[in-house]
């Protein structure tokens, strides 16, 4: 990787968030200690379905220390229900249930106590008595007339089922030689931070203001907050200097916050609510896409992939939350990076006895990224292709940028062949078949996998007006203030928490470059809800995009704030000043100079010096818009998704133990562009992570239920999550195709790796198991399914 | 704090300093390090010892601190991050191989992540990658992938070689 054109942006510089986190200075919601802070700990049903008859909170406020017990009643009457993303006002979600529990682990009661630990000895002494009710788990079962109504007055359990047609996708069938039909299952798992979602809220009602602290990646957080306890937003302050201990997505606690708020403004002291893990993993409401595909495609003989129906029936769980929006967003890749001429995609949203989902890293790109590759092997498969040469004669050539898929999207830049033989040349292709080859002759099942996909970045949130016409949100802005005080020092203010991608390091790298400052020197700070500039948050792979573009374009407009001083002070016209890391100069005369502190000096003293009409000091802010945001969606449901494509193309290769049916990656490596990177330790650290949550996602974790609607996979022990072990050394290969769209040429990366994971694991599952003459297309592939698997095949063929 | 009536009077050797401390028995010790001592350092993961989030060094072995009551470790002494740091804004060589390699994100699980390495380097202080991915195998990280830490822990160990010093622990 090449420093280019840039001094600081795509060195390889330190991230500034790391010196506190190494010495555990981070400051975590759990670390925030408000004098007074009571409690809360939850009452769950134990059912998947039940009618709440009767509450006894008596033994329980009787305890010493217990100060309060909210239920879902007292709580309805006082608040909004949760805002909801598709337009189903009988699906009303809200923090604890209300005579009806629609999952279990759903919470029914709130104890509020001087320490955790007595709020939950007191939780086990209310007596809720409970009907239980009939309940469906399964999405297929769930839409089937006659089902067990999960809301009764929705009327149905559908939430979404909208079929888009994008092309000739009939005539297209009916002209295509070949044709091939898939069903494939992405499992319920999530991203599930090690650190559990927690908030302290504390009402302050003698200045009438909400202080809210919170493990959150939300946008929209504090008007959310807002609508449901009917207060202005400018009566919530939401802190966004909280460190939040992983997110990747899912640290939504809505409902949490909505809880504590209202209790805290009810009781008169702050009240903090830290989830415990199981709490966390049942009802926590943060649960992952489990979704089901019914992928058909036609093609010719030469392996063109010429049309696709994708049908993708999503088990958001009990409530709607933000979830089924999750089967809008990857509409903007519905292709991948092949040059599919016509798409049918039907979207279905189901609800179930299950728990809610929320937002999860890609939102619903991965899903959709093993589909259609899944679908891509198959067709190799069928015409006894190279799975590798069907992918290069299908992916869009880079002389086709910009390519607007038929869903309306277009992409902005790409050369995938590149990264591709980029990948093969560090290890040639033959060269891993040969080792498969080799592992295979050593009586090891082995296959090798391949998935090529695409990141959409940069956030605009197009889906909501395509799936519910009542939002007509086309705004999707980030922003950056700068301050130059009179030491001459830079102050950045950013305004979102973040959760590790370290945006503090960003902004200062950003402002560095433009201002011709050291970024070190550059103090970045974070504002709240009530001081901040309009911004959403760290989602949708956006933050270099947005943040980047917000701290680059208040970073010019401090520059040429500097140069206009300068002009004006030696007395020279703005075209013959020349800006030098702070320093204005006149070109014809380069001993004429201002340096950075004496503009920084007339700028806050010398009013007298500055050019007429000039604000003193210098103060400077940006609100950018999303790049190629700002169109609704057309009649026929074609959108401008997100700006950015990176590209990610996986090849590895995975042996399996056939007695254990224990997979095991024995080689990984991965190509990758995602445009310029700003900080490369950063950019490699995302990648590597979502390597291993995609190959969690892909073998080990699933939050399975049982047929009495119980979550079996609660704790740790039942829910794995990859350690060292099951991580594999992976090569990255960088390749940088620079965005079009966007300030320095970058893309987004907070998802990357976690998008093709998944697809290239299972690939490679297949192709090593395709021997025996079967197949899976179940996520995950865990170790008891894999060994049923391949014991059965192998009784039956006598091995 | 509302104290149960069998509440009990315990010391603790933590970072070196004395503690005397009037505790509910079932106290754990991350809470009491956290709560009682306000070393905030060790976090709470998943409380039933998977995760690795809260560990501390107990007599030097990376132990984790949510499956040990508080009047247990009575007698032990004990080592946080806060215990390894050599003082304020000051980084030991481990501290500061994580920040050359950026072997975190979030920064939740990276303090246990130090201490566990801590541990390894002053059993082993040439590691081989397999020595290292099993030392860590009991922590679990979300972000990373591993492999930023894995390289953070091999490059600290380099250094320290370098010094001929062993990682400094403060007990």
């Amino acid at each position: 990787m090449s420093a280019g054109p840039h001094r600081f942006v795509s060195t390889d510089r330190r991230v500034r968030e790391d010196r506190r986190f190494v010495a555990g200075k981070g400051r975590f919601v759990a670390d925030i200690d408000l004098p007074h802070t009571k409690h809360v700990a939850l009452v769950t049903c134990p059912y998947p379905a039940a009618r709440i008859i009767s509450i006894d909170k008596r033994r329980a406020l009787a305890m010493p220390g217990v100060h309060y017990l909210l239920d879902g009643r007292e709580l309805a009457a006082a608040t909004l229900p949760l805002m909801a993303g598709l337009d189903t006002p009988n699906v009303p979600r809200r923090p604890l249930a209300v005579d009806t529990a629609r999952y279990s682990g759903e919470w029914v009661a709130a104890v509020v106590a001087d320490t955790r630990a007595l709020a939950e000895d007191a939780a086990e002494e209310i007596d809720i008595r409970y009907e239980a009710l009939p309940f469906v788990l399964d999405a297929e079962k769930a839409i089937e007339p006659g089902a067990v109504l999960v809301h009764a007055a929705h009327g149905s359990n559908v939430l979404l089922d909208r079929t888009f047609v994008w092309g000739e996708v009939e005539n297209d069938f009916a002209a295509s030689p070949r044709r091939l039909s898939l069903r494939v299952k992405w499992g319920r798992s999530s991203t599930v931070p090690i650190e559990t979602f927690g908030v302290v809220a504390n009402w302050d009602a003698w200045r009438d203001v909400l202080d809210v602290y919170a493990s959150i990646q939300m946008p929209k957080y504090p008007d959310q907050i807002a609508m449901a306890l009917q207060l202005p937003a400018s009566a919530v302050r939401v802190h966004y200097d909280v460190d939040v201990g992983g997110s990747y997505g899912v640290k939504r606690g809505i409902k949490h916050s909505v809880l504590v708020s209202y209790l805290t403004r009810r009781l008169g002291f702050p009240v903090r609510l830290v989830e415990d893990r199981l709490e966390n993993m049942r009802g926590g409401d943060a649960h992952g896409p489990e979704r089901l595909f019914d992928v058909d495609v036609a093609f010719d003989n030469n392996g063109i992939v010429r049309s696709m129906k994708m049908r993708a029936l999503e088990n958001v769980g009990a409530y709607a939350g933000r979830s089924p929006f999750q089967l809008g967003k990857p509409i903007g890749a519905i292709v991948g990076p092949y040059k599919i001429k016509s798409v049918q995609y039907r979207a279905i949203a189901a609800v179930t006895n299950k728990t809610t989902q929320d937002a999860v890293r890609g939102f619903g790109q991965a899903p959709t990224n093993l589909a259609l590759e899944r679908a891509m092997d198959e067709v190799a498969n069928t015409l006894g292709l190279d799975p590798l040469e069907l992918r290069r004669r299908n992916m869009i050539r880079r002389e086709e940028f910009p390519y607007t898929i038929p869903s309306g999207t277009t992409y902005d830049s790409g050369d995938y062949h590149t990264v591709v033989d980029k990948v093969l040349a560090h290890t040639s292709y033959d060269e891993i078949k040969t080792e498969r080859d080799r592992l295979r002759a050593e009586g090891k099942l082995a296959g090798i996998g391949i998935a090529a996909c695409l990141e959409p970045s940069g956030g605009n949130a197009s889906f909501e007006p395509l799936l519910n016409p009542k939002n007509t949100t086309t705004t999707w802005m980030d922003s950056c203030r700068i301050d130059v005080d009179l030491s001459a020092a830079i102050t950045a203010t950013m305004h979102t928490s973040s959760a590790g991608q370290g945006h503090e390091t960003l902004v200062a790298t950003v402002i560095g470059e433009v201002v011709g400052r050291d970024p070190d020197s550059i103090r970045v700070v974070r504002a709240n809800s009530l001081n901040s500039l309009p911004s959403n948050s760290p989602v949708g792979s956006r933050m270099a995009i947005m943040l980047g573009g917000a701290a680059f374009h208040a970073a010019h407009k401090l520059k040429a704030k500097l140069m206009a001083i300068g002009a004006h002070d030696l007395g020279i016209p703005l075209e013959r000043t020349v800006y030098e890391q702070g320093n204005v100069h006149d070109r014809a005369a380069p001993e004429k100079r201002c340096t950075w502190e004496e503009l920084v000096a007339i700028a806050h003293r010398n009013f007298h010096r500055l050019p007429e009409g000039f604000e003193p000091g210098l103060a400077v802010a940006h609100v950018y818009q999303v790049p190629t945001g700002g169109t609704l969606p057309t009649a026929d449901g074609r959108v401008q998704m997100y700006p950015c494509f990176s590209f990610e193309f996986h090849l590895i290769l995975l042996s399996i133990d056939p007695d254990l049916g224990a997979p095991r990656i024995v080689r990984y490596r991965l190509g990758h562009d995602c445009g310029t990177v700003i900080n490369p330790k950063i950019v490699r650290g995302m990648t590597m992570g979502g390597i291993a949550h995609g190959i969690g996602a892909a073998l080990y974790e699933e939050f399975a239920y049982n047929e009495d609607g119980q979550l079996i996979a609660q704790t740790f022990m039942d829910y794995l999550l990859p350690s060292s072990h099951e991580v594999p050394v992976v090569e990255i290969v960088h390749h940088e195709t620079p965005s079009p769209h966007t300030v320095l040429g970058q893309k987004g990366s907070g998802e990357s790796g976690y998008l093709g994971a998944p697809a290239a694991v299972a690939n490679a599952i297949n192709d090593a198991i395709r021997p025996l003459g079967i197949s899976i297309n179940a996520l995950p592939l865990n170790v008891s399914k894999l060994g049923d698997l391949i014991a059965d095949a192998r009784a039956r063929r006598g091995i | 704090m509302l104290l149960g009536a069998n509440s009990m009077r315990i010391k603790l050797t933590v970072n070196g300093d004395e503690y005397a401390l009037e505790i509910e028995p079932r106290t754990t010790l991350l809470d009491c390090l956290r709560d009682h001592l306000g070393l905030k350092g060790a976090h709470a993961g998943c409380e039933h010892g998977v995760c690795g989030a809260c560990t501390v060094l107990f007599d030097g072995v990376a132990v984790r601190s949510c499956l040990i009551f508080a009047p247990q470790a009575e007698g032990t002494p004990i080592t946080t991050i806060e215990g390894i740091t050599p003082g304020p804004g000051e980084l030991s060589p481990l501290q500061d191989a994580f920040c050359e390699t950026h072997g975190m994100q979030c920064g939740y699980c990276t303090p246990a992540m130090i201490l566990v390495a801590h541990a390894l380097l002053a059993d082993n202080p040439n590691p081989t990658r397999d020595d290292i991915v099993e030392a860590i195998s009991g922590n679990l990280c979300r972000c990373t992938g591993y492999a930023q830490i894995v390289e953070a822990i091999a490059l600290a160990a380099d250094r320290i070689r370098g010094t001929n010093r062993p990682p400094e622990v403060r007990k």
